[in-house]
């Protein structure tokens, strides 16, 4: 298990070194990020060549990436033009974005897990078919509509909530966002899980745990869930880093100052120093969170062993 | 709806500390004037805000966020008339020339920063001084260009070969000398624009506290600062001057998106929001039972042109560009796409600048006219559109540009009779935009949008179209218009200098230099508790005369 879990971290190098090289041109590709600095002006050509320097955008493409790595190694993930230091950026945005993936996956993981497994169980029953029915109209429509939908239910017409979160957003505020993010993960959880339960259910283990006479609940938690839950273990697995990242939308709708809202803004400012800082993290935050998932396994489910 | 709103902020005041919450700041400032349910001259407003672009210096702010705040915690020698925009003395005692090359400012005994400190001369000359040296790389040095020596702290290439400004000389603690290096006797009325804001002491002994907390001699002071997220405001109670706050604070609350704040500014939870969003200009009136504003501001769109591209600079491309003008139907665009938000355009200027301030109507003539068919000759004689088809550039990331862009497109291609005459081509970051427009790339007309800085004719005619000027983006030049804009500023007369603009601003017009679009109105709406709600001629806010019930 050490040795697997040591391999695995190795070959995570060549990816993020791949992975951040890539962002590093996509947002160098767009173009002359210091032409915007001065709104509908040209900037004066003294002060750009200044500032030019200052962000190091003077030197070539390859030696700007080098820079910028050995300073990331270091931890400096340099300033954005705002005069804010990027790792400052992202000691207010993570907080809060990992509070929100954390509101989404447990959405996920407590209505996901326990429709699918009534699913799995009633298989072709009215309760099943409904609630297919239901998990497809989620998936169909996009993030944007749920989420304005829900901020006009809830936060306007209802009052419930507030329709847009406060900036130091705490967790009862997030309760709204977060099932809006978990909303379309939410569905493929409950399929999966309703598929994986149903086609369990007539396996010979579970048949032997029935006859050894052991009580129902015992049956489904121990035996049947237990085993079924791997599909959606990696699901959900490589769904955090996905929720991370692709909050930029539901961040956008209730005003959330996280990742999303800091990538937002350091793309439209074409803020390099913002955006492969961020994404940076975020590729560290995808491959951690599938070594967790592969390490998982073996405890699901007692057949697979790592060398 | 008020009551009810209300009684869900203090809900939420009561729940925030059981939140596991990584927060810094205390929660109750997060429920803006909902954590202390005083209205009156201490109840606090909440209001939109956008993340300003850039640190928040004053020489160091080109946007209209940042300029929020230094409008708030700011004031300068003049400032501008909220409603007429006139610029009127504050800080300053008096400004004397003989010559409008040498100036003697005297400023006003009695006004301290909110720190304690005295504004005195050296508080002007010491910012001013930061603004223009290159080596502070503030994006509005060049408003200190005028000023004798700035070539010496700011030279176009190579290192500065001087500290300070040779123009300025502090000649007593509460008297200033400035010699400009050229005449231009309107040069006082650009003394309100924030850039010439007077900083005190900890701006350059603790630079990084002071951008962390603004420190300046407004109506306001800065309570706290969570930057990108929100700034509370409070009244500054030891305010000198006569526009003392009228309300107890203002918290500004950092919004990505204009549709969230306008939500829930319907919903009660924002008091304030300026820049409706062009999607909810049709709900604005009903939502908000009239609570509503729409008034003009100091902004033109126009069209500019590539004049680096041959194509466009022949005698022919002049009858063309007039001809397009004609083509576009501004009327229809500006009540069906901007709700009215929009007016047509009929000179170069804007109507905030009042008829003595140089504004004309109908200065544009019939070439701001739509007239199909006078349009459609005038093209042909012109010899065609360059290339065959015109190709609208525009960011398409703000604004809704994308709109606008097609609609005339689509004005054009009805006027000419061509459905591919025209058409919008959308660059996706405004970054971009900028880049292509500053390496020349482009080989038709492009988007311009121009905020004035200050309430002049001068600002809306010679950064624009004066040979080289800094928003000279299409490279136009003429002899004549840059004579008579010299003739102008060297006018100690205002009333005969802005004569001598419109006579430039007519250049502009017969080569039709850039199409007028049209002038742009500032909008906001606000919560039902409070009145005296304006926007000024920036359309900024004037959140000091704002009172909350």
């Amino acid at each position: 298990m050490g040795r697997y879990a040591v391999r695995r971290l190795l070959q995570m190098i060549p990816v993020f070194a791949g992975a951040t090289l890539l962002v590093f041109l996509m947002v160098h590709v767009m173009g002359d990020p210091v032409a915007g600095l001065c709104g509908e002006r040209q900037c004066d050509p003294a002060t750009e060549a200044r500032l030019r320097q200052e962000f190091g955008l003077d030197k070539p493409v390859w030696q700007q990436y080098a820079t910028y790595m050995a300073h990331v190694f270091t931890g400096d993930f340099g300033t954005a033009f705002n005069g804010q230091k990027v790792i400052d950026l992202m000691a207010s945005a993570f907080p809060v974005t990992i509070r929100l993936t954390l509101v989404a996956v447990v959405f996920e993981v407590v209505i996901g897990v326990a429709l699918g497994v009534v699913m799995g169980l009633r298989r072709g029953r009215p309760v099943d078919t409904s609630v297919l029915l239901l998990t497809l109209v989620v998936i169909a429509v996009p993030t944007f509509v749920t989420g304005l939908l829900a901020q006009l239910v809830f936060g306007v017409t209802w009052k419930l909530v507030q329709p847009s979160v406060s900036f130091t957003a705490p967790l009862d505020e997030l309760l709204l966002p977060g099932l809006v993010l978990a909303s379309v993960s939410l569905a493929y959880v409950t399929r999966l899980t309703r598929t994986s339960i149903a086609e369990n259910a007539r396996a010979d283990y579970v048949r032997t745990a029935v006859a050894k006479g052991l009580p129902r609940h015992r049956v489904i938690t121990r035996h049947l869930l237990r085993n079924s839950l791997i599909p959606v273990v990696t699901f959900i697995g490589t769904d955090i880093g996905a929720l991370m990242g692709g909050a930029i939308v539901t961040e956008r709708i209730f005003n959330i100052h996280g990742v999303g809202f800091q990538l937002y803004q350091g793309i439209l400012r074409q803020n390099t120093q913002t955006v492969v800082g961020f994404v940076t993290v975020l590729i560290i935050v995808f491959l951690l969170a599938n070594l967790l998932v592969d390490l998982l396994y073996a405890v699901l489910d007692p057949r697979i062993r790592y060398a | 709806m008020r009551p009810a709103a209300h009684a869900k902020r203090t809900a939420r005041a009561v729940a925030v500390p059981l939140a596991i919450g990584l927060a810094v700041v205390p929660a109750t400032t997060a429920c803006g004037g909902g954590a202390a349910p005083a209205g009156g001259p201490d109840g606090v407003l909440s209001s939109s805000w956008g993340d300003p672009q850039n640190p928040l210096e004053p020489a160091n702010t080109n946007e209209v966020q940042g300029g929020k705040v230094l409008d708030m915690i700011f004031r300068g020698l003049k400032r501008y008339d909220p409603k007429t925009g006139e610029a009127r003395d504050v800080l300053a005692e008096r400004i004397e020339t003989t010559d409008s090359t040498h100036f003697t400012v005297t400023v006003r005994d009695g006004w301290t920063f909110s720190n304690g400190e005295k504004v005195t001369a050296k508080s002007f000359v010491d910012a001013w001084n930061y603004g223009a040296h290159l080596r502070n790389n503030q994006k509005n040095a060049y408003f200190f260009e005028y000023i004798e020596g700035y070539d010496k702290v700011h030279p176009v290439s190579g290192s500065p070969t001087a500290d300070t400004l040779s123009g300025l000389r502090v000649t007593g603690p509460r008297t200033f000398t400035v010699t400009l290096s050229q005449r231009f006797s309107t040069w006082p009325d650009t003394l309100g624009y924030a850039a010439f804001a007077p900083l005190p002491r900890a701006f350059f002994d603790h630079h990084a506290d002071w951008l962390a907390k603004p420190v300046g001699n407004g109506p306001y002071a800065v309570l706290n600062y969570t930057r990108g997220a929100q700034m509370s405001l409070r009244t500054w109670k030891g305010y000198p001057g006569s526009d003392k706050a009228r309300n107890g604070g203002v918290d500004l609350r950092v919004y990505t998106d204009n549709n969230t704040a306008y939500t829930d500014l319907v919903s009660g939870n924002l008091d304030l929001l300026d820049d409706v969003p062009a999607a909810q200009l049709k709900n604005a009136k009903a939502d908000l039972e009239g609570r509503y504003i729409n008034s003009p501001a100091g902004i033109l769109q126009t069209l500019s042109f590539p004049y680096y591209d041959p194509a466009w600079n022949t005698p022919g491309a002049v009858k063309v560009r007039t001809g397009l003008s004609m083509a576009i139907n501004r009327r229809q665009i500006t009540e069906t796409i901007f709700r009215s938000t929009r007016t047509p355009a009929t000179d170069w200027t804007s109507p905030v600048l009042g008829t003595d301030g140089g504004h004309k109507a109908g200065l544009c003539g019939k070439a701001c006219h739509f007239d199909p068919a006078a349009a459609k000759k005038l093209v042909a004689e012109g010899g065609g559109i360059p290339g065959g088809r015109l190709t609208i550039t525009y960011n398409a990331d703000t604004g809704s540009h994308k709109q606008w862009v097609d609609a005339v497109c689509n004005s054009v291609n009805n006027t000419l009779g061509n459905d591919r005459s025209c058409v919008g081509s959308p660059v996706g970051t405004f970054a971009d935009f900028r880049d292509r427009i500053g390496r020349k790339k482009l080989t038709g007309p492009f988007r311009a949008g121009w905020q004035m800085d200050y309430p002049l004719i001068q600002n809306f005619l010679q950064p624009l179209y004066y040979t080289n000027a800094s928003s000279n983006d299409g490279k136009w030049s003429d002899a004549r218009f840059d004579r008579l804009v010299n003739e102008a500023n060297a006018d100690p007369d205002m009333a005969t200098a802005v004569r001598t603009f419109q006579r430039a601003e007519a250049v502009v017009r017969d080569q039709m230099a850039a199409i007028p679009l049209w002038y742009q109105n500032g909008s906001a709406g606000y919560a039902a508790r409070l009145s005296h709600v304006e926007l000024n001629p920036f359309s900024v806010p004037v959140y000091d005369r704002i009172e909350v019930a």
